[in-house]
């Protein structure tokens, strides 16, 4: 039957958590927490490592490995952890890959959701805002292990340039202006955007440089997957501008990956 | 106590159908139609923030006519159903027969029930199939539900008409409509018709890209199948 009731909030997130609590493992339960002697962390689940945002000219890249561990252990190596939210904005994800990837498709459909019901999109700061409340609901989960961590990156309409935001376990919001990489290789890739970025940089450096980035993750940590040129599997990168979310295709992003081993 | 007079179950019907009439006869019109891309709707509408058309879900749109308000608790009741089921289990689980019949049962229910008025509106849920539906066994064709005030719906093919003048429009699409339409030549069917019907009222309503409201739903988009056209783009396809 057709509830009315819920006419009012455009906010997904709390209707669903009111209707179907079941389906929100990311809310702060008291019984999750305190039931759960043993920590999370102990189960046998899948971690998805670095994801990066780079600002260029035209507005930001956005990418990340394909590899999920399990341990020490590859868990499977064509995991998604890019995705792309509305017309302007984009979630990548490290972490526990199965909260991980429920957080990156609720947020999707909360944005969409205001976006239909209001008749407007919902804005880049709005967007960044409520990813912060979405990383909090989690932090039940997170005290036990299972970490979720957005990297949230969008092309600002009203600013006119690309934007990078990335969190912290309790929900903390800080923005980056040039480029930022979270996960286990994402020290090992900032080492790498560190030296080779420049202000105002061109979409075609800003791909090289991601690239490379994630070659040099994947070359120290052990967590990060490299390009796979056997299986042809390769990270995932989209560009986020003023005329939308693109992803390069897979045939582009492995003749950068053949650019940079003949360089190597 | 006292005893309450007696009405006649169809006599209540009658009533109620009478009250829903006087109130659609009023109302402006929303044609969809099928064309090679999928579904066309088109409404008249001069208003620039108040839709009669507005996207449901992936595939699905919802038109409307009659009272706004009505509809718009319908609309949004609508989408937050579908984007519950969608995020409980597929995103192509969610359908238009799926929708009308939760649509249905709330409209009927409202129309039965003695200490309400029923709603005031009609509605047309659409889906877009997907490509080479006639050619494809797995494919899916093009569905368009019209919903009456007191729940009972129909399955239409080609083309559906809602509002006052309803009839007197189908009539004319029944003799022009051809299969396989570009756009821009179903835009100008469905706005030749309303012409015609606008020239035999006395409100001279005038049929301009200002004062009508576009939006289809294409089967060749990405996931999001429904577009509203801008003022611009429909005076260009005129």
């Amino acid at each position: 039957m057709l509830d009315l009731n819920d006419y009012g909030t455009s906010d997904f997130f709390q209707i669903l958590k009111r209707r179907h609590p079941e389906l929100v493992a990311m809310s702060n339960s008291p019984d999750v927490v305190s039931s759960a002697h043993s920590s999370a962390s102990s189960l046998r689940s899948y971690e998805g490592t670095t994801v990066l945002a780079v600002v260029y000219n035209a507005g930001v890249v956005m990418a990340g490995d394909r590899q999920a561990t399990e341990g020490y252990q590859v868990g499977e190596r064509r995991i998604q952890k890019v995705y792309p939210v509305d017309r302007h904005s984009a979630i990548a994800v490290a972490g526990a890959a199965g909260p991980c990837i429920e957080m990156a498709k609720l947020f999707q459909v909360e944005v969409e959701f205001y976006e239909k019901t209001e008749g407007m999109s919902l804005s880049l700061e709005g967007q960044a805002n409520f990813l912060s409340h979405l990383v909090r609901s989690n932090l039940g989960l997170a005290m036990q292990g299972l970490i979720v961590l957005p990297l949230f990156a969008g092309y600002d309409l009203k600013r006119q340039r690309g934007r990078i935001f990335k969190y912290d376990a309790v929900g903390g919001r800080y923005e980056e202006d040039d480029y930022y990489a979270i996960g286990s290789g994402g020290k090992d890739a900032r080492t790498t955007l560190k030296k080779r970025y420049t202000p105002e940089i061109t979409r075609q450096d800003a791909l090289e440089i991601v690239a490379e980035a994630l070659w040099d993750a994947a070359d120290e940590d052990i967590a990060t997957g490299g390009p796979d040129l056997i299986r042809k599997i390769f990270p995932t990168l989209y560009t986020i501008t003023e005329e939308g979310v693109a992803e390069i295709p897979e045939a582009t992003v492995e003749e950068l990956y053949r650019e940079l081993i003949s360089r190597l | 106590m006292s005893t309450p007079y007696y009405v006649s179950p169809e006599q209540i019907r009658q009533d109620k159908e009478d009250f829903v009439r006087r109130g659609i006869t009023q109302a402006k019109e929303v044609v969809v139609l099928e064309f090679r891309d999928g579904l066309l709707m088109v409404a008249e509408n001069p208003r620039k923030t108040t839709f009669k058309i507005s996207e449901i879900y992936d595939r699905i749109a919802l038109a409307a006519a009659g009272r706004i308000a009505e509809y718009e608790a319908l609309r949004v009741a609508g989408i937050r159903e579908s984007e519950i089921k969608g995020f409980r289990y597929y995103r192509e689980d969610v359908t238009a027969k799926w929708l009308t019949n939760l649509y249905s049962q709330h409209m009927g229910a409202v129309a039965q029930a003695w200490d309400a008025k029923p709603l005031e509106i009609e509605l047309l849920v659409c889906e877009v199939g997907t490509t080479n539906a006639a050619t494809n066994s797995g494919a899916q064709r093009n569905q368009i539900y019209h919903i009456a005030f007191d729940g009972i719906y129909s399955e239409e093919e080609k083309y559906a008409v809602i509002g006052g003048r309803a009839t007197t429009i189908t009539e004319i699409l029944e003799q022009n409509y051809t299969d396989g339409l570009e756009i821009a030549a179903a835009l100008q069917l469905v706005t030749e018709t309303f012409r015609t019907v606008e020239a035999d009222t006395e409100d001279d309503y005038e049929i301009t890209a200002e004062t009508i409201e576009v939006a289809c739903l294409e089967q060749t988009a990405e996931r999001r199948k429904f577009r509203r056209l801008s003022t611009e783009e429909v005076a260009t396809l005129f």
